[in-house]
């Protein structure tokens, strides 16, 4: 029993307006279609249960208690020798139309004072908070049972006073969604065309509260119907009006000699709540769109491709003859995802290059040029739905991606990631677990990959956050992520991937989430860091200032396609493809590009 | 740190504070009857009104009330009407039935609903499909219709469980385990679906974070990540929905320990409620809304040691 008002999350999508076709997907969605008929045909019963019921709720025919099923009691009689079909039908009227009156008064409390606490804040907001916290910590069923206590067995009174209990989740829901709306640039327009704050509620955050407020009354309705079968099974419902707890608590009690007279009630709360949920639900699934479909079947497709990889795993690949000495080669890789209809969409395709030792290469496109995809296939962090669709990559001579694999091998990855290729993410803050401290995210790799212990890391995490430049490494060790800024961030971030002395590392626009002078900094740094170690670096970046600054060769990527490759001075010279012209001349604004070269890696890094 | 506890500790008196205001109030309206309830059906008028008189009851709302509050605020409960035990005795010999009665159902939900959810969201595929169903299942079912169904199956047709119980704390605990495996378990699969979907949900969104990426390039096993860093984060939304949970089977036991008959707190706060005992409600009430804030206070706690984030401001 998880019953009362707090055990109601709001569960509805904020920010959704309800759309003339979300009936039509509601009604296509087998959940839908069950829950409909059956809350139909309930309505139906409710509605013309004088009509339906062959005895009267209260006829009693003492000659006939607790009979089995036949021609006269279709399901047989109570201990009163009550008909137990009648008083069901009768209960299902009574119970529906409780359900309905909770909600409502629910929604007329909670909805109100939603809105204006949602879209003025303020002294209502802050009050109405505390009231609902109140309304939250109160026992549910102690204050049901003073108020039955205090006004009598009325199903009437305690569903009202249900209602106002269970206000709160109405509360809360359409605050936080016209919270969510009240600064978005359409309703500013509103209310600079000059529309009353009385309009704009109505016509603009209305719209936005009513999908997440049908979910939840279908789920209110369905604890209002359990909490007052509940009440009335304790002995404590009016013994004058057929309901469904009523039933049930005549039928529990004798339970030893009828034990069917349990089932009919049981089974009609059951079937009743069962249908709101299943409501809640389509409507919930109806609005997420078809979006939650789709990924759901790319899994169901990926599973045969999934178990060739398998297969292909066992077989050795040799790599191809003479190009065993590059550090990593990627050999015509396609990368892609399936699609809903079957098909799949590439967002890598055809792409060669090569990294040698020491050797620093750039990968230069704009977002979604399949840059960033690359980079992943290359360390096999590849989202699970993506799949090789073409090429290979060899790293140090060997596979990890062998021609015919369409997954990225982990078992070859596992020893080589944060070992021999590490990497350098872009937004620092997100990449550092919050809840851990700066110094234990360094340690763990180190003692992981190395096997030194605690101690000997230790010791090698406070040196190398002095080499990447912080000036209090003790203390940056003991910080969390969040005491730390985005600049000392990123620095963490590269002395975690250079903390193995990997042979090559992918940063993945490194510096893009910093601030324009904390940039150049962490560029200088990244210089120093490669020299000194000569280790191999892939850099993936949007900007040419940063490429012309730090790389050896670059590789010019457009639409997932490679379009240019070669060192970097010749490209920035005589740019070939007319896109990299386009991107050249972006950057570089006209102006001649090599007598801008030296200042341009600072320059160019605020554009 | 200690300004934080102090706060929520301030802001859990006025809310019990309210409460025991608005209760007192509503309890006043259905005082009409309790002289006749407590003498009988055939005292005379002279009787009940030398009760009442008693009671304080032919005294005005708001000197009742900080007469209660007096007593109450130097921990004097007072005592029943009905019986005259005092109402701090009688629920100590209630509450450890209905706290062992939660605590053990919230523990074993605690676990198998970590299990079931991370299974769900790292292994997808048909467990996922499985939790994602019993959801919505567990939340069609009413959780005492289903104690219905096992007390009559269980306990009344195979005789596997007493069917009735008179455990109290100084029972044996062989006793206790009899009599509240049933109840337990009515209590766990109500709850346990919608705390795996929710369990679910939150490593789903955690397994999606840029730090699990980074951690994978480090070399971090996926073992590790999984139970060190991921259901770290995750931990949070999975205790908030035990706290609820918690809150919600206060209220639900009063009539889980009906169907199982149980002597704990919840039989009591029925009688008590329908005969107008109103010492003994407030007792129950106080002592449920004292609960609930220990409970809350206790999730806030462990949020702050597990996200250090919270933990400053």
């Amino acid at each position: 029993m998880t019953l009362p008002i707090a055990s109601i999350a709001p569960t509805g999508q904020s920010g959704v307006v309800v759309r003339a076709n979300t009936v039509k997907r509601i009604l296509t969605n087998p959940m839908g279609i069950i829950a409909v008929v059956i809350l139909t045909i309930m309505a139906v019963v409710a509605i013309f249960a004088d009509a339906i019921a062959p005895f009267g709720e209260n006829f009693a025919n003492i000659a006939k208690t607790l009979a089995a099923p036949d021609a006269v009691n279709l399901l047989g009689t109570d201990s009163a020798g009550r008909d137990t079909f009648s008083r069901l039908v009768f209960g299902t009227r009574i119970t529906l139309l409780s359900a309905i009156l909770c909600a409502a008064v629910a929604i007329a409390i909670g909805l109100p004072a939603g809105l204006i606490g949602g879209y003025y804040a303020g002294k209502f907001d802050s009050v109405a908070n505390w009231v609902t916290n109140v309304l939250m910590a109160l026992p549910g069923i102690i204050v049901l049972l003073t108020i039955r206590a205090a006004f009598g067995p009325s199903v009437w009174v305690s569903m009202i006073a249900f209602g106002i209990l269970i206000s709160p989740g109405y509360f809360r829901l359409t605050r936080t969604a016209v919270r969510s709306v009240r600064n978005e640039l359409y309703v500013d327009a509103a209310r600079v065309s000059g529309l009353s704050d009385s309009r704009i509620i109505a016509r603009h955050i209305f719209s936005v509260v009513r999908a997440p407020i049908i979910i939840q009354t279908a789920m209110v309705c369905g604890v209002a119907i359990s909490i007052q079968s509940g009440l009335e099974f304790l002995g404590l419902g009016d013994p004058t009006t057929a309901t469904w707890g009523v039933m049930l608590s005549e039928g529990f009690k004798n339970v030893y000699l009828t034990p069917t007279l349990l089932l009919w009630p049981g089974l009609a709360i059951g079937l009743a709540i069962g249908a709101l949920v299943l409501l809640g639900n389509a409507v919930r699934d109806a609005l997420e769109d078809a979006e939650t479909i789709k990924p759901v079947k790319k899994n169901v497709e990926a599973d045969a491709p999934a178990r060739e990889s398998r297969e292909s795993r066992k077989t050795p690949a040799a790599v191809a003859a003479g190009t065993e000495h590059h550090l990593l080669r990627v050999n015509h890789l396609g990368v892609g995802y399936p699609q809903a209809d079957g098909s799949i969409k590439k967002v890598v395709d055809d792409v060669s290059f090569h990294v040698d030792r020491g050797e620093v290469l750039g990968i230069v496109g704009e977002s979604g040029s399949g840059k960033s995809q690359t980079a992943f296939s290359i360390l096999g962090l590849l989202p699970d739905n993506a799949r090789i669709v073409a090429g290979s990559i060899q790293f140090d001579g060997k596979y990890t991606v062998a021609p015919g694999d369409d997954t990225v091998v982990q078992s070859r990855l596992t020893p080589l990631r944060g070992a021999r290729i590490s990497y350098i993410p872009q937004e620092p803050m997100s990449n550092l677990d919050p809840a851990f401290t700066i110094g234990s995210q360094l340690v763990a790799p180190m003692v992981k990959v190395l096997g030194i212990s605690k101690k000997e890391a230790t010791a090698r995490a406070l040196k190398l956050l002095a080499d990447v430049g912080i000036v209090t490494p003790t203390r940056t060790f003991a910080a969390y992520p969040h005491e730390v800024s985005g600049g000392m961030a990123q620095r963490v971030l590269i002395a975690g991937a250079i903390s193995c002395e990997p042979d090559l590392i992918i940063a993945d626009e490194p510096t893009t989430a910093l601030d324009v002078t904390v940039q150049a900094e962490v560029l200088d740094l990244l210089r120093d860091l490669q020299q000194r170690l000569g280790v191999g670096v892939i850099l993936v970046t949007h900007n040419f200032g940063v490429v012309a600054d730090l790389c050896d060769r670059v590789v010019v990527m457009k639409n997932g396609r490679l379009v240019e490759e070669g060192p970097v001075r010749e490209i920035l010279r005589t740019p070939r493809d007319p896109y990299t012209i386009t991107l050249l001349s972006s950057m570089l604004e006209d102006k001649e590009p090599m007598t801008m070269l030296v200042s341009s890696a600072k320059g160019s890094a605020s554009a | 740190m200690l300004t934080f506890l102090m706060k929520r500790l301030v802001a859990g008196v006025v809310v019990l504070f309210a409460i025991a205001c608005l209760t007192y109030a509503l309890l006043y309206f259905s005082s009409a009857n309790i002289a006749r309830n407590i003498l009988g059906e055939y005292a005379t008028q002279e009787q009940l009104d030398a009760k009442s008189a008693e009671l304080g009851l032919d005294q005005p709302l708001i000197v009742r009330f900080l007469g209660w509050l007096g007593q109450a605020l130097t921990g004097d409960l007072g005592s029943s009407w009905f019986t005259g035990q005092s109402v701090a005795g009688a629920l100590v010999t209630r509450l450890p039935v209905t706290l062992a009665l939660i605590v053990t159902a919230i523990i074993v939900i605690a676990i198998v609903a970590t299990l079931l959810g991370m299974a769900a969201a790292v292994k997808r595929g048909w467990i996922d499909r499985v939790v994602q169903t019993a959801a919505v299942v567990g939340d069609a079912i009413p959780g005492f219709v289903l104690a219905i169904v096992l007390v009559t199956f269980l306990a009344i047709q195979l005789r596997l469980f007493p069917a009735t119980s008179s455990i109290s704390p100084d029972s044996p605990s062989s006793a206790w385990t009899a009599s509240l495996t049933l109840p337990v378990i009515a209590l766990v699969i109500n709850g346990v679906t919608g705390a795996a979907q929710q369990v679910r949900s939150a490593v789903i969104k955690q397994l999606e974070k840029d730090y699990v990426r980074t951690l994978r390039s480090r070399g971090i096993s996926e073992r590790v990540i999984l139970f060190k860093h991921v259901l770290r984060s995750a931990a949070p939304a999975g205790l908030t929905v035990l706290s609820l949970q918690f809150i919600g089977m206060l209220g639900g036991v009063v009539i889980i320990e009906q169907i199982f008959a149980l002597p704990g707190m919840g039989a009591l706060a029925v009688s008590s409620t329908t005969l107008g005992d109103i010492p003994l409600v407030m007792g129950v009430v106080l002592y449920t809304v004292v609960i609930v804030i220990i409970v809350n206070l206790l999730v806030d706690l462990a949020n702050g040691w597990l996200n250090p984030k919270v933990r400053v401001s």
